[in-house]
């Protein structure tokens, strides 16, 4: 049961199909990435990293990199809870859990940023709640996180249910009947078993964590400097016709996706195995 | 003669997988390919089907240079060892397909394709099976629908790569015969890969054994049975008890009797091998001293294993109602070869 | 067959995707932290999920039916739905076949820097949508590098329903080509080299043996880069311009509501997106099953 290996290409039409694929991903995928870095640093560098060193600027890395440290970390914790629950046992309604798991995948980020708003905003169920006891929470820090959270709540979880399912439970049941206690069972069989596929997930999610655009843009209510993440504050720069510094925190973000891509890759080629990735898309 | 391999090489990178291979075909013969994996006989059936092209050497088909034609103007119906039966399509379809695909000027009409999938699937005995999909079948029915496909193309030469491997031995059996009479039904040139020997000798007009991309030995079954050519050959063919002795005139001498030799071979020192079934146990007499370690039913025969003096392990069959019933685990008895084979 | 029944036949009432339970997850549970995770399982697809949904769907119906009615035969609304909706469609056509493409070339022939384009792939998914957004802006404005090539033709993409087609092409390709890619790699070559020893030309098995056997993946990139179009927002509404009626897409007409304190008129607006999202993952599932009924799903 071998596939066809590849192969140089030989005839007419498989130069004709392969130069159209290559020109589609050069004008399609790679000529915008090209695009965000030439621009950016197209005054020189001096005129890039003034526009990276404005406070709102700063502020804005700091936010996204708050954000995605604890988005991140509480979608790890759910996702191998998740995982562990699905995989490992029989129960009723796990094809509604797993149903209600892949929403966030079809919602629009629009959605996952305004349905905050419906809960906690002026208006919304818990409005006059928060506005008595003078919690904030959409416009600020935490509706951003729960945005955030929102977007990427199957990442890594549907990372690991696969690998999971198809690791079996053998493993863990062998430990269970050597005495192993649950703790020693995660952290000494399971986990080592899925520790790639984590941190597969994890490396995903992060990149979308950074990256969220739609879902933050409608609950952060754009105060600079306070609640702007690097995605709207290039919306904010670019709007002002500030090519310069829209360019300059596009580009630590594409960096970051190519770095994402470059470990993904890594990771794939290495681990491929471990990843049950085949099964992803 | 129909089919003419001659001097085939074949290379995979630095790994020689064919080396002057030459041998003939008669047309409608029936020629199994046997050997061991890596011997090179899926590599050869390959070379025939047009899917790879060797590095020198001829084919020639009746006459004409099959190396100079693409494996879809070659006419050979292919039998895989996967069975490749395209699975978004019926039976009917998958056997329909070889004329499906043919120019509109050589595709025959839409009533004359319907008639032949009818015939093959009669000839298959699956007439009511048509409309099914390869994935509701049992693995010997895609066997035989893979088969219909390959004969539906009405196809010069019939190669079958390994067409039992992945299938239970009744099935195995029972297709076996099957096989046999539609190649006799439609006498299509016929070569076969099996690693199978029992299969092999069932089946073939003529077997071709080969070991390392090298042909090893051509013959009938017969032939290949009873004079194998070579210590490969007979090892290949069944199980062989091996003791050392000396030739000299064309007999064997061992310590205290002799055997007769199959076949010539020149006065010396061998290692001598003989065949399970072709060895006498007594109690008393002349013989290799062996001990009984274990007595087992093989099929219409009683299999004994026994154990020399210095440790070495021989093999031994009688018929139930011989004199080896009486023999049980321990008993110390004298093992004599009735006929024995010579390898330099 | 002759004589003996042939001994494999399959159970005719065991379905062939059928898999015995392993052992372990049958009724009594060996392993521990079933109750803990469950819950934490729960805990967070409530908060996070079904309780925010669950507000949304609520919310359209504070001033009645009538008030739901009143948004969506607004024709503003309708102009915005059918844009967000018919771009996408029309992306994620121009999608199979590019994608189709793509990973034909990436998985049938071997070029120097393939790994490198293969990695590339991902990039709409790796990069966040904003910089796609003002990348594809700047592109195709017509001061940008392809847009000032264009401009002098009359062409005009940036700020016209051109450009937003455009960004849901850059958006949906990788779906498709995640999706073909992994079938055709395994698709095995004996099936290929069987079509050929029967006489069908490389174009014949493309079409008829290995084109079909990609049908379900190709359908489910499909739906896939549909879904993900129709509720796309940050790459497009940069280069979308939009306009009202012209270039103005669903997802933005929710932020513009909520900018108006209309939170009933944009959970309108959201629930007709969801529903939308959720018909065309329903319908993949019905499609997916036909082929799977079809015996090609095995």
């Amino acid at each position: 049961m071998t596939a066809k290996a590849a192969r140089a290409p030989k005839t007419l039409g498989a130069y004709a199909l392969l130069a159209f694929a290559l020109l589609w991903l050069g004008l399609i995928i790679l000529l915008p990435l090209i695009n965000v870095l030439v621009t950016a640093f197209s005054q020189g560098l001096p005129p890039y990293l003034a526009a990276l060193h404005t406070e709102d600027a700063k502020a804005a890395i700091l936010l996204t990199l708050l954000v995605a440290a604890i988005a991140v970390p509480l979608n790890a914790i759910f996702g191998i809870c998740a995982a562990w629950c699905i995989t490992r046992f029989e129960f009723k309604g796990k094809s509604l859990l797993l149903s209600i798991l892949d929403l966030p995948f079809s919602i629009s980020p629009v959605i996952s940023g305004l349905v905050w708003i419906l809960l906690f905003g002026a208006q919304g169920w818990f409005g006059f709640l928060l506005r008595d006891h003078d919690i904030k929470i959409v416009f600020a820090l935490p509706g951003l996180v729960l945005a955030t959270v929102l977007v990427t709540l199957p990442f890594i979880a549907r990372e690991l249910i696969p690998l999971m399912e198809d690791q079996g439970t053998d493993e863990e049941v062998a430990a269970r009947t050597l005495g192993a206690r649950g703790w020693d069972i995660f952290f000494r069989v399971t986990l080592p078993n899925i520790k790639w596929a984590l941190l597969y997930g994890v490396l995903l999610c992060t990149a979308r964590a950074m990256g969220e655009f739609g879902a933050v843009s409608v609950v952060s209510g754009h105060i600079r400097g306070l609640t702007d993440t690097l995605p709207l504050y290039i919306e904010i720069t670019y709007n002002q016709y500030d090519t310069i510094g829209a360019f300059a925190a596009a580009s630590i973000l594409a960096g970051l996706a190519i770095v994402t891509l470059v470990l993904k890759s890594l990771l794939e080629w290495r681990f491929a195995g471990e990843l049950a990735a085949s099964r992803r898309h | 003669m129909s089919l003419i391999i001659k001097n085939v090489n074949k290379t995979f990178t630095n790994f020689p997988a064919l080396k002057d291979v030459t041998f003939e075909a008669r047309s409608g013969e029936f020629i199994a390919l046997l050997g061991p994996s890596g011997s090179g006989k899926t590599t050869l059936l390959r070379l025939l089907a047009g899917l790879d092209t060797p590095n020198a050497g001829e084919i020639s088909f009746e006459g004409e240079n099959y190396l100079k034609l693409n494996p879809r103007d070659r006419r050979v119906g292919m039998v895989f060892q996967s069975y490749a039966l395209f699975r978004h399509m019926t039976v009917a379809q998958n056997i329909a397909f070889g004329l499906n695909v043919r120019p509109a000027k050589e595709r025959p009409s839409k009533a004359e394709i319907k008639s032949t999938v009818e015939r093959l699937l009669k000839l298959i005995q699956m007439d009511d099976l048509g409309k099914r999909y390869p994935s509701q079948l049992s693995g010997g029915q895609r066997q035989r629908v893979a088969l219909a496909r390959a004969l539906a193309i009405n196809p010069r030469i019939l190669l079958l790569d390994e067409p039992f491997g992945a299938l239970d031995a009744l099935v195995r059996k029972d297709l076996r015969r099957w096989l046999k009479r539609i190649h006799h039904e439609t006498g299509v040139t016929t070569i076969f890969v099996t690693h199978d020997q029992e299969e092999a000798l069932d089946l073939a007009d003529r077997v071709v054994v080969l070991k390392g991309g090298k042909v090893e030995q051509i013959g009938t079954p017969l032939e290949i049975h009873s004079q194998p050519s070579s210590a490969f050959v007979f090892d290949f063919l069944g199980s062989a008890n091996k003791a050392n002795g000396h030739i000299k005139d064309g007999i064997a001498h061992f310590d205290g009797f002799s055997a007769p030799v199959a076949g010539a071979a020149n006065d010396g020192d061998y290692t001598l091998r003989f065949r399970p079934y072709e060895a006498h146990l007594s109690r008393t007499g002349a013989g290799i001293p062996v001990t009984v370690t274990a007595v087992l039913p093989a099929g219409s025969n009683l299999r004994l294993e026994l154990k020399g003096t210095d440790g070495a392990l021989f093999e031994t069959q009688h018929s139930h109602g011989s004199e080896a019933q009486g023999f049980s685990v321990g008993d110390t008895l004298r093992l004599k070869p009735e006929r024995v084979y010579a390898y330099a | 067959m002759t004589g003996q029944p042939d001994t494999a036949v399959p159970d005719p009432t065991i379905p062939d995707h059928f898999k015995a339970p392993h052992p372990a997850t049958g009724t009594t549970r060996v392993l521990p932290g079933f109750k803990i995770t469950l819950g934490v399982t729960i805990f967070f697809l409530s908060t996070i999920v079904i309780i925010p949904l669950a507000a949304l769907i609520a919310r359209p119906w504070e001033h009645g039916l009538e008030g739901f009615l009143f948004v969506l035969t607004d024709e503003r609304v309708i102009h915005a739905l059918a844009l967000s909706f018919f771009t996408a469609l029309a992306a994620a056509v121009v999608n199979v076949f590019a994608g189709l493409a793509v990973a034909w070339a990436l998985t049938r022939y071997s070029f120097p820097g393939r790994r490198l384009l293969d990695a590339l792939i991902d990039l709409p998914f790796a990069l966040p949508t904003a910089v796609a957004g003002i990348a594809l802006s700047s592109l195709y404005a017509a001061n940008g590098w392809v847009g000032s090539l264009l401009e002098p033709h009359g062409i005009k993409i940036a700020y016209t329903p051109v450009g937003i087609f455009l960004a849901l092409t850059f958006i949906g390709l990788p779906f498709v080509v995640r999706s073909v890619q992994p079938v055709l790699a395994e698709f095995e070559a004996e099936v290929e080299e069987a079509a050929e020893t029967l006489g069908a030309s490389v174009v014949q098995t493309a079409f008829r043996v290995i084109l079909p056997a990609l049908m379900p993946s190709l359908v489910t990139g499909f739906s896939l880069a549909l879904a993900r179009g129709v509720g796309e927002y940050g790459s497009v509404i940069f280069i979308a311009g939009n306009m009202p009626y012209v270039s103005e897409i669903a997802p933005l007409l929710i932020v513009i509501k909520l900018q108006e304190y209309d939170y009933a008129g944009a959970a309108s607006v959201g629930v007709i997106m969801l529903g939308i999202s959720l018909l065309i993952l329903l319908a993949l599932n019905i499609v997916q099953r036909m082929f799977a009924n079809l015996g090609s799903a095995k």
